[in-house]
């Protein structure tokens, strides 16, 4: 897969997407799409219509007008805002991670291990906390192979310190195979430096474009406050987190110690 | 020796509850208890649909709750009404409708209370035969869409995306559980059928570490209380739909305590 997504066709491409509910327009003449090996992370206020459009993407709803064109054979993964799971249901992670297609044991634990959770196959779902749990979506999302991966609201429930090690991890799912990625997000200032391109969603796409760009254009301001502009261009630099991704790995080990220390110093100017 | 209608209780007992066990677990997970309880007392009105148009009563029973599950599964898309309130006008007002259209046929002696709280200890070869038959019928179905029908119950969004067919399955199971209690109505009545669908798949999750072994834990409580709770009605002559209930809520709150003690999972 070619890791410049400017030069390839899009993975997913939505064109004039429209939606109505209810009687009220949801989304409106919405343009957008993702290239192989890139990061697009979709932000907006809440009720915007991110999740709308996830689910069109998704080809669970139907758009009003305008159209979806997906790669032929594009193999999607997705990573859903919320998981709630009865707690009567029990599920091992290693059987959960089954539920998605067919994958064996060796596939099963080379994801576990790509996700940074090595020997978790056999614990319980339930006794999972926030960001292991979340790592072991992305980790069924990354079973099917995905040409795109869509994680709605991927850092729910996490801590900083967690949430600066899932975008980390995620930087290396895109180094490492190469898959278009689109994140939903409303922290802004972790996202920021974690993305290439940012779509600024409200009902429309508002502006869109580099992080820089898009943090100094006045539809953004108009949408988040003069403030965020100062908050969201966080250059922490995550390609250089190699050894941060690492440190983190040998961490989850120990899952019991806290590392509030794996969060950059000046993540306060940024909170 | 073992009398006759003893051994067709035992058998039509043992039926129901090898069905109810794995069928009740997707109840549980998927949080439909009230749904189960809602077509359970629809039955009612199939009770008279059978007496008004002279068919066989169990058909009229299975036609009525079919309908009313799949009427249940179109109104659930709606978003007026909370869905609990929605099932809680349906559920009695169609144990009304049928209570009061039994009540005007009064040429007829019928035993409502036999359809209220189940008459195990008259069921006839015959339906010992609709029970296992249809209880056979429902266990293949469930087993044929276990893994989808698991899948979006763990998530939906997520199964959907996965390519599963999340709307025909959804109708598939509601289908089920119409038939599964058209066919254990006699054993438990219309008012109990829930607590035999959800009580030993509650007492068997805290012994369970896969669905599965949840399905089948849940299937052998429920015969432990059909054979139970039997024993006690023929011991002290206390009826025995009920008394198969509190035998299965007994070994439910035994689960707790053991489970209590024996915690592995955190």
């Amino acid at each position: 897969m070619n890791p410049d997504g400017s030069s390839v066709s899009p993975a997913i491409e939505a064109r004039g997407v429209a939606f109505h509910a209810g009687g009220r327009s949801i989304l409106q003449n919405v343009d957008m799409a993702v290239a192989a090996g890139e990061i697009v992370t979709l932000i907006g206020p809440n009720g915007s219509g991110k999740t709308t459009l996830i689910r069109i993407l998704l080809d669970v709803l139907k758009p009003d007008s305008g159209e979806v064109i997906r790669r032929p054979g594009l193999t999607v993964g997705y990573v859903p805002q919320k998981v709630a799971i009865d707690p009567a249901l029990p599920l091992t992670v290693g059987r959960f991670l089954r539920l998605g297609g067919k994958a064996g044991d060796s596939d099963v634990a080379a994801v576990l291990a790509e996700v940074g959770l090595p020997a978790v196959a056999g614990r319980m779902l339930a006794g999972l906390s926030g960001g292991e749990f979340q790592r072991v979506l992305l980790g069924r999302a990354l079973l099917r192979r995905p040409d795109l991966l869509i994680l709605d609201e991927p850092t729910q429930g996490v801590d900083v310190g967690g949430q600066l090690d899932l975008y980390a991890l995620i930087a290396r799912v895109r180094r490492q195979r190469g898959c278009a990625i689109l994140l939903v997000s409303h922290d802004l200032h972790l996202v920021m430096a974690a993305t290439d391109r940012v779509i600024c969603l409200n009902g429309h796409v508002c502006c869109h474009g580099h992080p820089e760009a898009v943090t100094g254009d006045p539809a953004y301001i108009a949408l988040f406050g003069p403030r965020a502009a100062e908050l969201a261009v966080y250059s922490h630099d995550h390609d250089h987190g190699h050894d941060l991704g690492g440190r983190v790995l040998g961490d989850r080990e120990h899952p019991h110690h806290p590392h509030p220390h794996h969060a950059p110093p000046h993540r306060h100017d940024a909170a | 020796m073992i009398e006759d209608f003893v051994l067709r209780a035992l058998i039509g007992g043992l039926g129901v509850a090898l069905v109810a066990g794995p069928l009740g677990c997707f109840i549980v997970w998927r949080r439909m208890a009230y749904f189960g309880d809602s077509v359970a007392h629809s039955a009612v009105l199939g009770v008279a649909l059978g007496i008004a148009l002279g068919i066989d009563l169990g058909v009229g029973i299975l036609i009525v709750c079919v309908l009313f599950a799949l009427m249940l599964a179109l109104l659930q898309h709606q978003h007026r009404l909370a869905t609990d309130t929605l099932l809680g006008i349906l559920s009695h007002t169609a144990l009304a409708i049928g209570m009061v259209a039994v009540g005007l046929m009064d040429w007829l002696r019928v035993d409502l209370l036999g359809y209220l709280f189940g008459d195990v200890l008259s069921v006839t070869w015959a339906d010992i035969g609709r029970i296992w038959g249809g209880g056979a019928v429902a266990l293949a179905v469930l087993g044929f869409i276990w893994r989808p029908l698991l899948s979006m119950t763990v998530h939906e969004e997520m199964a959907r995306a996965e390519g599963t067919p999340v709307a025909a399955i959804r109708v598939v199971f509601m289908l089920l559980i119409a038939l599964v209690i058209a066919v254990a109505m006699k054993i438990v009545g219309i008012l109990l059928i829930t607590s035999l669908l959800i009580v030993p798949a509650a007492a068997a999750r805290r012994f369970a570490r896969t669905p599965e072994a949840m399905a089948v834990g849940a299937a052998l409580i429920g015969a432990l209380a059909v054979v139970g709770g039997l024993a006690a009605s023929l011991n002290w002559d206390t009826p025995p739909g009920p008394s198969v209930v509190v035998v299965a809520s007994t070994l439910f709150i035994v689960s707790l305590a053991l489970g209590g003690l024996s915690r592995t999972d955190p």
